[in-house]
């Protein structure tokens, strides 16, 4: 590899993680501007212009708050907790494409972290060592209800991971490649997966809100049952360490979505773009326009999914433990192997929207049933 | 040295270390996170011999499932005080045997197995991605594959014919 191409892709490495920082950072503030909008109050407007500084206050405050360590805690490991919650998520985002390539004389240098051919497995990977931090956080506090929470968050993760991997499945069959940009780049221009794989979609969309313990799957840090969950013990900057964990989380998240079933970086006539930019401004600078552009519409699609996971946990309550449980078990899994073999017999005879016919016969079958059930008498109202 | 033999070298050093602890360790909850170690310096050995797949899947199955659930089970039965009760004289005595009779098992297999050599001119460096693996398994393996996860299946099965509750069970 030569030095230029090096130092490129150091700096592109450097930018990635500081963007992902930065867009988890403010992620805290939108997430309570997004709160205050839905229930009609401002939200944070004190530091700074429409309360722009809130981050930082909020950082502030976390450093300078008394670090404290029960005295029965298992001292290393409860440090260790929230390191290997924060480093699992960091470690994620390497595979993501966030844009074609940059253009430097004759290099063409992918905007990605790196780039390998099982990137889908690298993320599963990373995800399912994500439950480590909590556990042994949890497990740690030696407080019961941290080890309640800590064990809630890692049976949810491991349940919600089958239907995580099974609704990609289809993805990969239709695509034939592990390789994250392979699964993009197939989807250029409009070609979207989502139209080809609603059911996929929907289901892995259920179980990142699981993975990423958001309301309404937030049940390792039910306040009612549990105190605090599994960081009831935690306070200063390790607490802040897991919540941030959280918002990266879901930053992530939102990009594999964005890239798997909303096209990535591609937007419907994106070849029209870069031809009229490549033919005013040169091949390199137009090039480079042309990619910016895309990860501009990437990081679009990124931010409305983030808004979705907030707007989702200001809008609906929390599920019942076991209400959870059978939703994973009962419901995702059967439907995504469903969904794996109906896309295969699609893929045998050539139809490409073979998954809608799972979706219509779904919402056939949910209107049958809710038209038979017998409908509530209507309550005459007291006067 | 090569900075590949270095890396080789340093992982060897981690795995026989973190193995050595999960034997030795008082704390059954070192015991796991040591042995999540050991399987990440295997994913790591698996890498510089250039097998990703391999690698990305020990560390899924290994490390993200079966390693949960024994973290999972431990913290649920929250073992901090040794149990002496089941460590007897013949238990011990058994366990110094079994392991002896492996011990001279796997030196006899290892001095009479011959080390695969490989010839730098035909050698693909691409033998252990995806795409080479998946031709191997389905084509020239395809019976055992197939039988193995006949076999996976079966063990399932018998899981949930376990776990069900039958009719009088205690309700917990």
């Amino acid at each position: 590899m030569e030095l230029t191409e090096l130092i490129i892709k150091g700096i592109l490495i450097v930018v990635l993680f500081g963007v992902t920082l930065l867009i988890a950072m403010y992620s805290t503030w939108a997430e309570r501007k997004v709160a205050g909008f839905i229930q009609d109050r401002f939200g944070p407007n004190r530091a700074g212009p429409g309360g722009i500084f809130q981050p930082l206050a909020d950082a502030g405050k976390m450093f300078f708050k008394e670090d404290f360590i029960p005295s029965q805690a298992n001292k290393w490991l409860f440090i260790l907790g929230p390191c290997l919650a924060i480093l699992t998520a960091l470690m994620s985002s390497a595979v993501i494409p966030f844009g074609e390539s940059i253009r430097y004389e004759d290099l063409l240098i992918p905007v990605q972290g790196v780039e390998i051919n099982i990137g889908i497995l690298y993320v599963f990977g990373v995800v399912s060592l994500g439950v480590y931090g909590l556990m042994v956080g949890g497990w740690a506090s030696n407080n019961k209800f941290s080890l309640l929470g800590a064990i809630r968050a890692a049976s949810q993760n491991i349940s919600y991971e089958i239907g995580f991997g099974l609704s990609i499945i289809a993805i990969l069959m239709m695509t034939g490649s592990l390789s994250i940009r392979a699964i993009v780049e197939q989807q250029h221009g409009f070609a979207w997966n989502l139209f080809n794989q609603p059911l996929g979609f929907i289901i892995f969309l259920t179980c990142a809100f699981a993975e990423c313990n958001r309301t309404p799957f937030d049940l390792p840090e039910c306040e009612t049952e549990l105190v605090g969950g599994y960081h009831t013990e935690y306070s200063s900057m390790k607490l802040g360490f897991y919540l941030f964990a959280e918002y990266i989380n879901m930053f992530v998240s939102s990009a594999i979505i964005a890239s798997l079933y909303f096209g990535g970086y591609n937007y419907p006539g994106m070849d029209w773009v870069r031809e009229t930019l490549t033919g005013s401004l040169g091949a390199a600078t137009g090039h480079n326009l042309a990619t910016l552009v895309g990860t501009i519409v990437l990081f679009g699609k990124i931010f409305f999914f983030i808004f979705f996971f907030m707007w989702v946990r200001w809008t609906l309550p929390r599920f019942r433990y076991d209400q959870l449980m059978n939703l994973g078990w009962k419901t995702f899994i059967p439907l995504s192997i469903l969904n794996v073999v109906v896309t295969g017999f699609g893929l045998l005879y050539d139809v490409k929207y073979a998954s809608w016919a799972i979706v219509i016969v779904m919402v056939i079958m949910a209107m049958v049933s809710s038209a038979r059930a017998p409908k509530p008498a209507v309550q005459p109202q007291r006067t | 040295m090569k900075p590949t033999e270095i890396l080789f070298y340093a992982l060897t050093a981690i795995t026989l270390l973190s193995a050595s602890f999960v034997v030795t360790a008082r704390n059954p909850i070192h015991s796991v996170l040591a042995l999540i170690l050991t399987f990440f310096c295997l994913s790591g050995h698996y890498i510089l011999l250039n097998a990703q797949f391999l690698a990305a899947v020990n560390i899924i199955v290994y490390a993200g499932a079966i390693m949960v659930l024994f973290l999972f089970v431990i913290m649920f039965l929250n073992m901090k005080t040794e149990d002496e009760e089941s460590k007897t004289t013949i238990t011990k005595l058994a366990a110094v045997v079994v392991g002896g009779v492996l011990l001279v098992v796997m030196v006899a297999v290892f001095r009479a197995a011959s080390m695969a050599t490989y010839n730098p001119s035909t050698y693909s460096a691409k033998v252990g991605l995806v795409e080479n693996l998946g031709l191997v398994l389905y084509r020239d393996y395809l019976l055992p594959f197939e039988l193995a996860s006949v076999l996976l299946l079966v063990a399932m099965v018998g899981a949930v014919m376990l776990g069900k509750r039958e009719p009088g069970d205690r309700h917990f």
